[in-house]
């Protein structure tokens, strides 16, 4: 397990809410030289500490206002229809992240759409058709925060 | 509002955005210099607000964790203020969300392994206020997370 200094958290920090951010940006932020955040930036990349980029978008000024919360129980089990069920439900571009989950459901989809009743079309014509589904208890998003977790 | 060129942008920037300027403008079948000026007024308009980096929890020790869905004691007017208030302070806590529906807040906590998960959860999340009722979904795989929209 790598070794994080203050140093090294405040830098995932930064990172974490700008993926675009220079080394020297970096540096000046936290009191570095220009190539020691480099080189800080570098370890913390070889470790594997960050799983990629997301592009953060203003989801109510492209129109979708509606986000709701998916958990989903499968009527019948085994490999072949958890297989196919996560197949099809990540082919559709609404559902947003699926989670296989162990508790009351086996899935949780987090799906988004214009509207209500955008969101109706989508939960009828793709999710209820999907194999093997049983049960859908659906929660709709009214706010959202995103913490920075135990690095903070 | 967006027309067609710029939800071409966004769609292939959102699949990958680590593109570099000439491979999205070539994706998206415009020139460099339009896709550079469709970027920066999507940027200027903070439809795009930023690129962020996805942390990799696993990585940083944390490889538990559960999604915590929580019913409030609604009878207190202040309950939704009050627990998010100090869920926030609670640094196992990575997202809080609120819902209409069965349940009334949801939060996504990390833990470096369960007996750590069982410490966090009597110590810090159970001594939350105004819980109701409170149940557990363990995270058992991650089968698509690009949140991307469908543009």
């Amino acid at each position: 397990m790598i070794d994080l200094d203050e140093i090294d958290r405040a830098m995932i920090r930064a990172v974490a809410a700008d993926a675009l951010i220079t080394a020297g940006a970096l540096g000046r932020q936290l009191g570095l030289s220009q190539p020691a955040a480099w080189r800080r930036l570098k370890r913390l990349r070889e470790a594997g500490i960050f799983r990629g980029q997301r592009l953060d978008l203003d989801a109510q000024a492209l129109g979708f206002t509606v986000t709701v919360f998916l958990g989903v129980k499968l009527a019948t089990k085994g490999r072949v229809s958890l297989e196919d069920f996560e197949r099809a439900v990540t082919a559709i571009p609404e559902v947003q992240t699926v989670e296989h989950v162990l508790g009351l459901y086996d899935y949780r989809l987090r799906v988004i759409a214009r509207d209500i009743t955008d969101f109706e079309r989508v939960l009828r014509r793709r999710i209820m058709t999907l194999p093997g589904v049983g049960n859908i208890d659906a929660n709709v998003l009214l706010s959202e925060e995103r913490l920075p977790g135990p690095i903070g | 509002m967006l027309d067609d060129v710029d939800k071409r942008v966004l769609r292939r920037f959102q699949m990958d955005p680590t593109l570099s300027l000439a491979e999205l403008a070539r994706l998206a079948g415009v020139s460099t210099a339009t896709c550079a000026r469709r970027l920066q007024r999507l940027r200027d308009t903070e439809v795009i607000r930023a690129v962020r980096t996805v942390i990799n929890w696993p990585a940083l020790g944390y490889s538990v964790e559960v999604s915590l869905r929580i019913t409030l004691d609604k009878t207190q007017p202040r309950a939704f203020d009050e627990f998010l208030a100090a869920a926030r302070e609670v640094p196992e806590v990575i997202e809080a969300q609120t819902f209409l529906g069965q349940v009334d807040a949801r939060l996504s906590v990390i833990a470096r392994d369960m007996p750590h998960y069982q410490q966090v959860y009597r110590d810090k999340l159970l001594t939350l206020p105004h819980i109701a009722d409170i149940e557990a979904l363990m995270h058992v795989a991650r089968v698509k997370f690009d949140e991307t929209l469908p543009l």
